[in-house]
C-alpha cells in the first residue's frame, strides 16, 4: 500500500472520529458525575446514578424484557438464517436470486416503514400487540445480518467434505451434524451474538409493537422528558454501550476462528 | 517423510513398470464393476452417452478425458452420488440401483481430499468406523495401522488442518482404505501436488494398490499419469468411450486421431490413399513419399477430419547426420525449429519434397534424446531421417 501523506487528511480523520465518539465517551463522564445537571463543569465523582439505575423496577422490567426479546429473537434469526443460508449455498431451485433478495431486503427498508406495515398488519389480523409482536419483528430486521454471516460460514466450505462423510457411511443427517455444524458453529455464534445485539438496542419497531411493555430503549426515550433521571439514563447507555462493544467483539471473535478453522482466507466482515 | 521413503519410488520410477506380473491374468480375473448402456443428463446437457465397461477385481483402471468428458460424472455414478438416467451399474455384480451411496462397497479419495478440518488426522481416518461395533482400543489399532499403511505413523494426534498437500491425499487415502472398500474411487487425486509430489505419489499408489489389492478407479486429464499408473485406461470424449485400452496399446495404436492427439505427442499428416493390400494399405504422404501401413496400423479418423491423415510419435524417427547409413527407410530433410528440453530435444524437421503433396512444406517434429558431450545440431542443419512404416499409423 502506498503510504498516504498530508496533514490536511490527518485533522480531517480526526475530526470524523470525534464527531463518531466524542458523544459516546460523554456517556461514562456524566454516568459518574455528581450532578443531575449534564454540563460541565464536572461536579465530582459518584456511582449513585446505577444504584438509582439498580432499584429502579421499571428499568428492570424492561430490561428482562429486552433481553427475553433479544434472547427469543436472535435464536429465532439464527435458526431460520441457517435454513436459508444452507439452502442457498448448498442447492439450486427455482427463484433462489428474488427469494434471497427479498430476506435481504430488510436491511435496507425504512425501519419505520417496517414497524408501520406490521403494525397494520398484526392489528388488522387481531394479534394484540406485547412481547411476542416485538420479537416476530426483530427477527425480521435480524434475518438479513444472520443469513449474511452464515452465508459466508457455509459458503467457505468444501461440498465434497459432506459427501466425503456420507461417503464414509454416515447418514446425510448425521453427515450435516458431524461436519458441517461443527464447521459452521463459530459462524452460528457470530449470527447470534450480532443479532442479540441489533434486537437489544433496537427502538422503532419495539416502540410500535411492544404495546404497553417496555424495552430498554423505549423506556430511556420515555424517561428523557424527565431531567432528573437523565444521569441514570446516562449510567444506564454507559452499560449499554459496553455490552454491545462486548458482543460484537466476540461475535468477530467467532467468526474470525471459524475463517482460521476452515483454513480459508478472509474475506471482510462486519468489523 | 524420511530420505528412504523418498528414494524407494526413484528407483521403481525408473524400472520400465512397476506393474509386477505376479496377479492372475485380467480377463481371467471376476468383474468387480460392470456398466452397461449408462445414461446420465443434467437437463438437456448429455453427460454420460450409453458407457459400456467391465473393470475387474484388482485392477488400477483409469478414466482420462479432457474437463467435460463425463469422467468424474461416471466415477460419481459408480460412487452414488449421481443417480443414472438409464443402464445398469453392478458392483461386485450387485445392482447398485437402489444403494445409495453411504451403503455401497465403494469409498471415494476427493479432488479436494475432503479432509475434516476441525478434527485430528486420527478422527479422520477413524472417522468410517463411527458405526462400527469393534472396541475403542480395536478401532484405534486400525487407524494406527491404515497410517502406517500410508506412511503417516505417528501423525494421528495432529491437527488436521495443518497438514501439507501430500499428507492431506494420504490422510484421505487411508481414511477411505480403513473400511476396506472392494473399489476405491479417485477423483483427481494429485492435480493439487506439485510436479515432484505428484511423481512421487503416482509411484506410492501404484504400489499401494498392489500391496491392498483393491480394485481403484482413477479420474485424471493427465494422460501421462494414466500411463504411468493404470492396467487399463478408459479414454472420454463427449460422455462417450472413445478407447479402452492397456497403456501400451493405447499409446501405439491409438483407436482414432483425437485419442491419438490427446495422448502424447503425434505429428499428423495429410495422407493420400493410393492402393490397398490383404495386409496393408498403400499411401502418399508428404516428405515420406509412399508408405505401405500395416493393416494393424489403421484407425479410424473422427467426425469433422478433412480426410485421411497419417500419424507419427516423435520418437518413432532418428535423426542421421548427412552420409550416415541407417536401417528402415531414410529420407533427408532440413531442421527448421530446435526446442531443448535439456535431457531431450524436439526438432522440426522439413523434409525434401514434403511441399510436392499439396504446395505447401509440412513439418515432422522429431524427438531425440540428448547425449552428454555431443552437440545439438542447430537450425538449417541438413539431416538424415531414418524411420519405419510400421511406426506409422493411419487414420481414415
Amino acid at each position: 500500500m502506498t503510504r498516504l501523506r498530508g496533514s490536511g487528511l490527518r485533522v480531517y480523520t480526526l475530526l470524523y472520529l470525534a464527531f463518531l465518539y466524542a458523544p459516546i465517551i460523554l456517556l461514562p463522564i456524566f454516568a459518574f458525575n455528581n450532578a443531575t445537571v449534564i454540563a460541565f463543569p464536572l461536579q465530582g465523582f459518584t456511582t449513585n446514578w446505577f444504584v438509582q439505575m439498580a432499584e429502579n423496577p421499571t428499568l428492570r422490567q424492561a430490561l428482562l424484557n429486552s433481553l427475553l426479546i433479544a434472547v427469543s429473537a436472535s435464536v429465532l434469526a439464527t435458526c431460520l438464517g441457517i435454513f436459508a443460508a444452507r439452502a442457498s449455498t448448498r442447492f439450486d431451485f427455482r427463484g433462489k436470486g428474488p427469494v434471497m433478495g427479498l430476506i435481504m431486503l430488510p436491511l435496507v427498508l425504512p425501519e419505520i416503514i417496517v414497524a408501520v406495515s406490521l403494525l397494520v398488519v398484526l392489528l388488522a389480523a387481531g394479534v394484540g400487540l406485547s412481547i411476542f409482536t416485538v420479537i416476530l419483528g426483530h427477527t425480521l430486521i435480524c434475518m438479513p445480518y444472520a443469513v449474511a454471516i452464515l452465508s459466508t460460514a457455509f459458503s467457505s466450505l468444501d461440498k465434497s467434505l459432506e459427501e466425503a462423510a456420507y461417503d464414509l457411511g454416515e447418514t446425510k443427517w448425521s453427515a450435516f451434524r458431524l461436519v458441517i455444524l461443527p464447521l459452521v458453529m463459530p459462524g452460528i455464534v457470530s449470527a447470534l451474538l450480532m443479532s442479540f445485539t441489533i434486537s437489544l438496542d433496537e427502538f422503532i419497531i419495539a416502540f410500535f409493537l411492544a404495546g404497553n411493555q417496555p424495552t430498554l430503549p423505549t423506556y430511556i426515550f420515555s424517561q428523557l422528558r424527565f431531567p432528573k433521571s437523565i444521569p441514570m439514563i446516562m449510567a444506564l447507555g454507559t452499560l449499554l454501550v459496553l455490552m454491545s462493544i462486548l458482543l460484537l467483539t466476540l461475535a468477530e471473535y467467532f467468526r474470525r476462528r471459524g475463517v482460521a478453522r476452515t483454513g480459508q482466507t478472509d474475506t471482510g466482515g462486519f468489523i | 517423510m524420511t530420505a528412504a521413503h523418498t528414494l524407494q519410488p526413484v528407483a521403481l520410477a525408473a524400472s520400465a513398470s512397476p506393474r509386477g506380473p505376479a496377479r492372475p491374468a485380467l480377463d481371467d480375473r471376476k468383474p468387480m464393476i460392470e456398466c452397461r448402456g449408462v445414461q446420465k443428463y443434467y437437463g438437456d446437457y448429455h453427460a454420460l452417452r450409453g458407457i459400456d465397461l467391465t473393470i475387474r477385481e484388482g485392477e488400477f483402471f483409469s478414466l482420462l478425458g479432457p474437463s467435460g468428458c463425463g469422467k468424474t460424472t461416471l466415477l460419481r455414478t459408480i460412487a452414488g452420488f449421481e443417480g443414472i438416467d438409464g443402464g445398469v451399474v453392478l458392483v461386485d455384480g450387485r445392482d447398485m440401483a437402489n444403494v445409495p451411496a453411504n451403503v455401497r462397497p465403494t469409498n471415494m479419495v476427493f479432488q479436494s481430499y475432503a479432509i475434516f478440518p476441525h478434527l485430528t488426522v486420527a478422527e479422520n481416518v477413524g472417522f468410517g468406523l463411527r458405526r462400527d461395533p469393534r472396541s475403542r482400543a480395536e478401532k484405534a489399532a486400525a487407524v494406527d495401522d491404515a497410517l502406517d499403511m500410508v506412511g503417516m505413523k505417528g501423525f494421528g494426534g495432529r491437527a488436521a488442518h495443518a497438514l501439507s498437500g501430500g499428507q492431506r491425499q494420504r490422510v484421505a487415502l487411508a481414511r477411505a482404505l480403513i473400511l476396506k472398500p472392494k473399489v476405491l474411487l479417485l477423483d483427481e487425486p494429485l492435480s493439487a501436488l506439485d510436479r515432484k509430489m505428484r511423481e512421487q505419489m503416482q509411484v506410492e499408489l501404484i504400489k499401494l494398490q498392489r500391496q491392498v489389492g483393491i480394485t481403484f478407479v482413477l479420474v485424471t486429464h493427465d494422460q501421462e499419469e494414466a500411463l504411468v499408473m493404470s492396467d487399463r485406461i478408459a479414454v472420454m470424449f463427449e460422455g462417450e468411450i472413445a478407447q479402452l485400452d492397456g497403456p501400451e496399446a493405447l499409446y501405439a495404436r491409438p483407436a482414432s486421431r483425437r485419442v491419438a492427439d490427446f495422448i502424447g505427442v503425434m505429428n499428423f499428416m495429410p495422407a493420400r490413399i493410393v492402393g490397398e493390400g490383404a495386409d496393408h494399405v498403400t499411401v502418399a504422404v508428404p516428405g515420406f513419399g509412399t508408405v505401405d501401413i500395416p493393416a494393424a496400423n489403421v484407425s479410424r479418423a473422427d467426425r469433422g477430419d478433412a480426410g485421411p491423415s497419417i500419424g507419427f510419435r516423435p520418437e518413432a524417427a532418428t535423426l542421421l547426420p548427412m552420409g550416415a547409413e541407417a536401417p528402415g527407410r531414410v529420407t533427408e530433410g532440413v531442421i527448421d525449429e530446435v526446442v531443448y528440453y535439456g535431457d531431450m530435444t524436439y526438432y522440426d524437421v522439413i523434409m525434401d519434397g514434403s511441399d510436392d503433396y499439396d504446395g505447401v512444406p509440412h513439418e515432422v517434429r522429431i524427438s531425440m534424446r540428448n547425449v552428454f558431450g555431443r552437440e545439438v545440431p542447430d537450425v538449417g542443419t541438413r539431416v538424415r531421417v531414418s524411420w519405419s512404416p510400421g511406426s506409422l499409423v493411419l487414420f481414415r
